[in-house]
This record gives structure tokens, sequence and C-alpha cells, in this order.
């Protein structure tokens, strides 16, 4: 018997498990953004030095009267971005996550939360990935930090298609948003055409044993845990919870009472993030045994981001043993 | 009640300066019912808040959103007391409001709330934590002149809030782009909450400070009308720069036991101390919008 059902209209045609297309998430906002600003007159984009980084650059060479370079000063890049939303202006904030959440947070709360600005913070080089950067560059709290937020939204795309589609469609919400990308090229593998639908979360495969509820990369390493867990007997259903704000409690709610355990997965600190996210609301209205894959607690440490995932336990075969876990906590 | 958008309200300085001592009183009062804010910052405030709003500024009050307005951001958001006053008396919402400062419920928050929260009409975007209000001034800026518009912005920061690194940031924003179309006003009273601005931190030389930050900077006493309106007028003829104006005020100014003393920095008059101060701040033809003493 198959125990793994695909969704076929989340993901791409032909998808090649063993070999799939490679891209960057942060192309994906790059190339968002040039779209955004052909469609938009009202997109501009703020600049805090790493624009070739965080892929900002063609929007630059494409519209330099609408770009505005402010430096390495990311609490001035949230302010005047506050700013030219007071005119009108739907302005893209982009640097890499520790210095998008950490370092102005105060002014985020203040200027863009608090006072509902339509600025749309962008992070680049968020969790483990940016490896051999060290601890200092490996955001893994800044899911949290913009969580707790009110009137902050919160999404954390998969691959490069989903970056691409939902920088599109955050555009077009006239609200503060928080957005999750990476560096490195990872597997591109939902379909470009499905619709990006904001705060509606994706169910890639179906399953009855357990849910998998991942965001970002994760979703991928979910993915890799499929195969062994099916040939254990075991059928799962994976979510794919790109918008952590406002959470889809109506998956995370009929995905524990239809499989009875749950497994979150995050390229962040479990503590504050997806699975934060996902226990509050078992525990208020259904309590279910869950288990968290994420970073428990502590810093990273330069390396490959494969060497990292799998010392700080967040890699595929750790996905399978935490569903077992899951599973085993069943009454 | 007044004539709107760019015409002036008042152009003589004695008509300003009379509704100047009203915005005073109205401080007074207000602090004297909440039982709580900032006293000596608002005092200090009450003359560049008359010039500005009574004489300077295009404004619609009943269209606060209006295109042509010229924006105002209040980077230290606990002097709230004086431009609450000053929008409501020039007609942004009723008078009978300001007696809802700091109360549960209102729209006067003990630091500016943002519009789209609380809808005081006049208020844009929250102030309260320091260093914040010239990035957005600096944003505002660049995206009028994106589109082509002549508003002006202001922006107000008091002088112990230029300890924030934000503010110089933003400085440096400012003068990178050129943004010709942002003033900002320093309230250089020399007090902050501990002590002395110069004992806190030090700050001069201030003006060659924003001299070298690419600024065109001009000095004036934050007390004299007539000084303040040429002041005003000066900043929106410079091309090519930001400008900002170091406004050399008083803490308190017009009640004598707060003057330049930084104790008053961030607490309300008793009922004693009160009764002292509205004695000093002669009535005007204005009238108050409350009989706090009731007659006594």
């Amino acid at each position: 018997m198959n125990l793994i059902k695909k969704f076929e209209n989340y993901l791409v045609e032909n998808l090649d498990l063993a070999k799939p297309e490679l891209k960057e998430t942060r192309r994906g906002f790059g190339d968002a953004l040039v779209a955004l600003g052909k469609s938009n007159p009202d997109v501009v984009v703020l600049g805090g030095d790493v624009s070739g980084s965080v892929r900002t650059d063609m929007f630059r060479d494409a519209f330099p009267d609408r770009f505005f370079s402010v430096g390495i000063a990311e609490q001035d890049m949230m302010g005047t971005a506050a700013g030219l939303a007071l005119t009108g202006k739907i302005p893209f904030a982009s640097t890499y996550g520790e210095f998008a959440t950490g370092r102005p947070f105060d002014q985020i709360r203040q200027s863009i939360a608090y006072s509902e600005m339509n600025v749309k913070i962008c992070a680049s080089h968020c969790g483990f990935t940016v490896g051999p950067d060290g601890a200092t560059h490996q955001s893994l709290e800044d899911v949290g930090i913009m969580r707790i937020l009110p009137h902050m939204n919160v999404i954390t795309p998969c691959d490069y298609n989903q970056t691409y589609r939902a920088i599109i469609e955050c555009s077009k919400v006239d609200a503060p948003f928080y957005i999750r990308f990476y560096r490195d090229n990872s597997p591109n593998y939902t379909n470009p055409d499905a619709p990006f639908k904001f705060g509606k979360a994706d169910t890639l495969y179906d399953g009855t044993d357990c849910t998998i509820i991942a965001s970002g990369l994760m979703v991928w390493e979910s993915m890799m845990a499929l195969e062994p867990l099916a040939k254990d007997g075991i059928s799962v259903r994976l979510i794919n919870m790109h918008t952590i704000k406002p959470l889809d409690k109506e998956a995370v709610l009929k995905a524990a009472k239809d499989t009875g355990c749950i497994v979150t997965c995050e390229d962040h600190q479990k503590i504050g993030g997806l699975g934060g996210a996902v226990a509050e609301v078992l525990a208020q209205e259904y309590p279910t045994p869950v288990e968290f894959i994420g970073a428990s607690d502590t810093f990273g440490e330069s390396g490959k981001a494969t060497e990292l995932y799998e010392k700080y336990g967040i890699s595929s075969h750790f996905i399978a043993e935490a569903v077992k876990r899951a599973i085993s906590r069943k009454k | 009640m007044f004539p709107n958008l760019k015409n002036p309200v008042f152009t003589d300085a004695d008509d300003l300066n009379e509704i100047a001592r009203q915005l005073r009183r109205d401080v007074i009062n207000m602090l004297l019912l909440s039982k709580s804010g900032h006293s000596g910052g608002p005092l200090g405030l009450a003359d560049i808040f008359a010039a500005l709003y009574f004489n300077k500024l295009s404004l619609l009050p009943e269209d606060p959103l209006n295109n042509e307005r010229d924006f105002v951001f209040l980077s230290i958001g606990h002097v709230a007391p004086i431009w609450y006053a000053t929008l409501s008396r020039r007609g942004f919402f009723p008078t009978e409001e300001l007696k809802t400062l700091r109360k549960v419920n209102g729209r006067l928050q003990g630091h500016p709330a943002p519009l789209k929260t609380h809808g005081l009409p006049g208020v844009e975007i929250a102030s309260g934590a320091l260093g914040q209000g010239l990035s957005i001034a600096v944003g505002a800026a660049l995206g009028l002149r994106l589109s082509g518009k002549p508003n002006h912005v202001y922006c107000i920061c008091g002088d112990g809030e230029l300890g924030e690194g934000q503010i110089w940031e933003a400085a440096m924003t400012a003068d990178h782009h050129k943004t010709d179309n942002l003033t900002v006003i320093i309230d250089r009273n020399h007090c902050q909450i501990d002590n002395r601005t110069e004992k806190v931190l030090k700050l001069e030389p201030l003006a060659d400070k924003w001299s070298a930050f690419g600024f065109e900077v001009f000095e004036m006493d934050g007390h004299n009308m007539k000084e303040i309106l040429e002041t005003l007028d000066k900043v929106k003829k410079v091309k090519g720069k930001p400008t900002a104006i170091i406004a050399h005020t008083k803490m308190g100014r017009g009640v004598s036991f707060m003057e330049d003393d930084y104790k008053w920095h961030g607490v309300p008059p008793n009922d004693e101390q009160g009764k002292i101060a509205l004695s000093e701040l002669a009535p005007t033809k204005y009238g108050d919008f409350v009989d706090y003493y009731g007659g006594k």
C-alpha cells in the first residue's frame, strides 16, 4: 500500500525528489521586486548596504529613483520605511535576518507594528544555512521576535517559487509584514501556478498517523523523511505552514484531530517560533502530543549547513525519529 | 473657527503670543486633570507650536490627511500635551477632549498613539521611544519628493534625545539624499530627566555637529515670536540640503518655579502649584476648557 499521498496542485509536475531544481529563495524576492516595480509605481525599496546579498540590486538598477540607500543603519531604515509608507508608498526594507529584527526591534515595534505602517520587512540569510558565517549571522530568533508583535504578519516561504508569490501577494495587503528567506540554493519544488493564500496552510501530503507542520527550508527536509517513515509503515500528513502569523488554526486543529499527534519543524529556535505557535493553539483548544524540531535554546556556530543540520538535530532523520516519538505518546 | 490650509490664522506676533499663552494654560489644566505627565517640555515648546500651527503650516483641520498638508513628526512623544492642546485649539478635535489626557479608552494617550489604532486627527504615527522621529521624517520627505509634491516636513526633537544614535543615522540619510523639504527643530532647553544635558552627555558644539552632518543650521530664540516666524521662513528657502533649527528655549517657560529646572521634565503640578502656574499665565480671550478650581 502506498502510504505517501501527494496533493498534486501544490508541487511542480514530475518532481524528482532525488534531483530537484535548485534556486535561491532570496532570488525569488529579488525577481518579485522587479516585477512589482514594473506593475506598481508606489513600490519602493530601501537598501542597507547588502543589496547584492539580498538581491535588491536588480530593483535598484531597474528603478534607481525608487531605491533609497540608507547605509548600514537598520534602525534608520525601518523608520525611513515607515515615513515612506505615510506618503502612500509601499516600502520593502531588506537586510539579513538578525539585522532586520534584532537590531531595529524598537523601531519596528513603535513605528511599524504599533503604528500599522504598510512596511514589508524582508529578511534574507535566515537560519542555520548561512553556515560558515557563524552564530552572529545565523538568525534563529527572528520569527519569535516578529511573531509577538501585535499587527505584524509573518511569512516563511519554502522555496524560490513560493517566495516570489508571497512577495507579490503581501504587496497587495495594507499591513506590516515580515518575510523570511535564505541565502543558499535550495530545492525549488512548489507549483509556480499554485495561488499563495496568505494565512492558509498548504497540505502537501496526506496521512493518518502523524502530521508534520513545517516552515521554510524544513518543508523539504520533512519531505525527505516521508519515504523512510513509509517503509516503517507510518503514514504522515505534511503541512507547509508558510504563514506563521496569522496562524491557520483550522489546519492545526484538523491535523490534531485527524492524526492525533504533531511534529513541528523549523530552522529557528523551538522557543517562540512555529513550534511555539502551534503548541499555543493546541494547548488551548485540543491538547495533543507535539514534538519540536528546531534549535534547542542554543546559538549556532560555523560549519556547512548540512553539518549544522546534523549537529543541531534538525535534518530529516531527526524528523523521522520525532514522528515516531510523537506517535508513541498518543493514548 | 479659523481660516484654513495655506492661510495663516494669525500674522501678528501679539496674536500668536496670546494663543501660545492659552496653550500653556491648557497644558497646566490637562496635567492637573491627569495628575500624570510632563510639564517642562510642553510649556517650553508652546511658542513654536503656536507659530507652526497658527501661521506657517499648510493644513486643513477638518481634513487632516489632505494631500497638501505639511507633515509634523513629534520625535519627543512625551511633550504630547502641547501637541494635543495645539491641535485642539486649531480645530482638529473639540477642546472638551483635552480632559481625557492619559485616561483609559481615550485618544489622548500619554505618548502619541497611531492614527490607525486611536484615530486622533493630526497625529499620524506613534512616538514615545526616543530617537525615531527623524528617520520617519526623512522617509516622508523622500516619499513626497518622489511624488513631486511641495509639502514640507517638520520633525521636532529634544536635545537630550540626540543621545540616540538613530538620530545621527537619519541625519546622514537626510544629507545623503539632500532632503531640502525637511526641517528638524531641536528643542535646546539644556534639560533632560536626570540633569542638565551637558552633565548627562555632552552635546556641544551642537550647531557644528549638525553642520558637519550636512544641514544648513539656524539658531533662534524659541520664545521670540518674530524670530521664530523669520527662521521658519528662512528654512524653506534653503535648496539642496536639509535644515536644522536649534531653538533656544527654557523648560517650563511661563511658570516661574518651573523655568529652566530639569526636575520639571516628567512631573505634573499638584493643585497648589497649578494654581500658582495659572495665576502667572494670564487668562486669554479664548477661555479655558475646564474650570479646574471651580472659581475658588
